[in-house]
């Protein structure tokens, strides 16, 4: 479909579903702050350290984390190292093209990463092999195979999920296979705004049309500890409060449900 | 947000390390039009930050497949120079620069009248010249400024601050050493006209009430930073309705009918 052409439809669909969420209703029947069905399967590629399939509704990620040893940063001597990568390849869909990493998926792991360090998920600290030299390095890799929208919530439940499967390889070094170190468990709750209304977890035909997305990763204590801004819309104070009150309320919810904590 | 600080932040008269009480903003002072072949320019010097922005455009944006047929295409790029910080930084955008330049684009397209000018392309170059936590921020103010320096219609002059928590405190503004051993980041950006937000991340832990706090100091240091936008506005064509001025009396008793601007 040619870009003018495009825009005809998206205008058409934005009033559409503006529309009906007045009435309170989305496209596909779902509340305001539903998700839509999460199905996680752990430890699918057991060559990785761990290892997450997502779907959420017909969104599919997975994540696989691999632990490697390598040497600590010169600041961090006695921390191991955690880092996030994103791809959407292309057969995710249509608009994925191949090459290097572009903003879109610098993004989506950084925010991840985010959740990640921030909520002080993992013990880095537990991460080291000799102190000033050898460290764990934890790699989040994340590939996007399907994209029905909320690829941010999609990921990070895979990255959690993998992780709390990880198993550092301590045999590599003459030690003993070990689960990886966890503090915490983060959840991270997007919502977009369509018209004055904000939906939780939106799928592609709701991103496509929406204004302004938000991201709020929450702790198991109803902190806060990432936060991001997304599109080019705005959100009056009172919806960014708004916001943050759903996300610390679903992530209680989505935390228990999906990881029994 | 990280490491864990040994130095107290905030002494016992509850004054930060460079003598600020905790909703003090940094000096700010912003010039404009500082360059010549930019369309628009401003400099902001904001603590120890040096960031100068400059936007061309609207221009024919190219290639082609980047045109819009509905509007202009927002591309900021947020740079910092190599010699900006403590440790030299490698020339070229890295993967932090890469959200920052996405995050600035996605909040100036929010101000600009981008449907008033299709198929084109607004250039937002922002260059860190020396960096003192804040950055992103102070860009963007720069950046607003330099776009009305260039003339671009817009909703009003984004203005933002970052706020965040230093020694379990809500505090406006940190500077590096805050942010360097801090226990969360806000940076924020509104519109201050109609208060609606159009930048907003967060980092490191918050509760709920901490959050709000922050959001407030911030919204009100904002204020005060869009009137310094204004002023240096202002203070840039004050300074050259003096020079046409002075220009006109030598042509004393000339009609001066095309003399109005």
């Amino acid at each position: 479909m040619s870009r003018s052409a495009d825009e005809i439809v998206y205008g058409l669909k934005r009033e559409y579903l503006e529309k009906i969420s007045n009435g309170g209703i989305r496209i596909d029947g779902r509340k305001f702050d539903e998700f839509r069905n999460i199905r996680i399967n752990t430890n699918f590629v057991t060559r990785a350290e761990g290892s997450a399939d997502v779907r959420l509704g017909n969104t599919r990620v997975l994540v696989g984390v691999k632990v490697e040893v390598g040497e600590p940063f010169p600041d961090t001597p006695n921390s191991g190292i955690l880092t996030t990568n994103a791809e959407l390849i292309p057969m995710a869909s249509p608009t994925f093209e191949s090459g290097p990493p572009n903003e879109d998926s610098i993004e989506l792991a950084r925010v991840v990463d985010r959740t990640i360090r921030e909520s002080k998920m993992i013990d880095l600290d537990k991460l080291v092999i000799t102190p000033g030299e050898k460290v764990w390095v934890v790699f989040v890799d994340i590939h996007v195979l399907d994209y029905d929208g909320n690829l941010i919530d999609a990921s990070a439940l895979g990255a959690i999920a993998a992780l709390l499967e990880t198993k550092v390889p301590g045999s590599k070094v003459q030690q003993e296979d070990t689960p990886l170190p966890i503090n915490h468990v983060p959840v991270m709750i997007t919502q977009i705004k369509i018209g004055s209304n904000l939906f939780v977890d939106p799928s592609l035909e709701e991103e496509e049309v929406a204004t302004t997305r938000i991201s709020i990763a929450t702790d198991e204590a109803g902190n806060i500890v990432a936060m991001q801004k997304g599109l080019s819309g705005t959100l009056t104070h009172a919806e960014v409060f708004k916001a943050v009150d759903t996300s610390i309320e679903i992530g209680k919810d989505i935390r228990k449900r999906v990881f029994g904590r | 947000m990280g490491m864990v600080s040994e130095v107290k932040l905030i002494d016992e008269n509850g004054l930060r390390i460079d003598g600020r009480k905790f909703n003090e903003l940094r000096p700010i002072s912003i010039e404009v039009g500082i360059l010549n072949r930019a369309d628009g320019s401003a400099y902001i010097e904001w603590g120890g930050n040096k960031v100068i922005a400059a936007v061309y455009g609207p221009r024919e944006a190219f290639p082609k497949h980047t045109q819009n047929p509905s509007k202009a295409v927002v591309n900021a790029r947020y740079n910092m120079a190599a010699f900006s910080v403590d440790e030299r930084k490698r020339p070229g955008p890295d993967r932090r620069a890469t959200e920052i330049s996405k995050i600035i684009s996605e909040a100036l397209e929010a101000t600009i009248f981008v449907e008033q000018f299709p198929r084109t392309a607004i250039d937002v170059y922002i260059e860190v010249l020396q960096a003192d936590a804040g950055t992103r921020i102070a860009g963007l103010t720069a950046a607003s400024v330099a776009l009305a320096d260039a003339g671009i219609p817009m909703r009003d002059m984004i203005a933002g601050c970052a706020a965040g928590k230093v020694d379990g405190k809500v505090v406006l503004d940190l500077n590096k050493e805050e942010d360097n051993y801090g226990q969360a980041d806000v940076p924020f950006a509104l519109i201050p006209r109609t208060g609606e937000v159009v930048l907003l991340q967060m980092d490191g832990n918050l509760t709920r009430a901490e959050f709000e706090e922050a959001i407030e100091m911030s919204t009100k240091a904002a204020m005060f930073i869009s009137n310094l936008q204004r002023e240096a506005l202002m203070t840039k064509y004050s300074r050259a309705e003096e020079r046409e001025e002075t220009k006109e009396e030598p042509k004393n008793g000339n009609s001066g009918e095309d003399a109005h601007e």
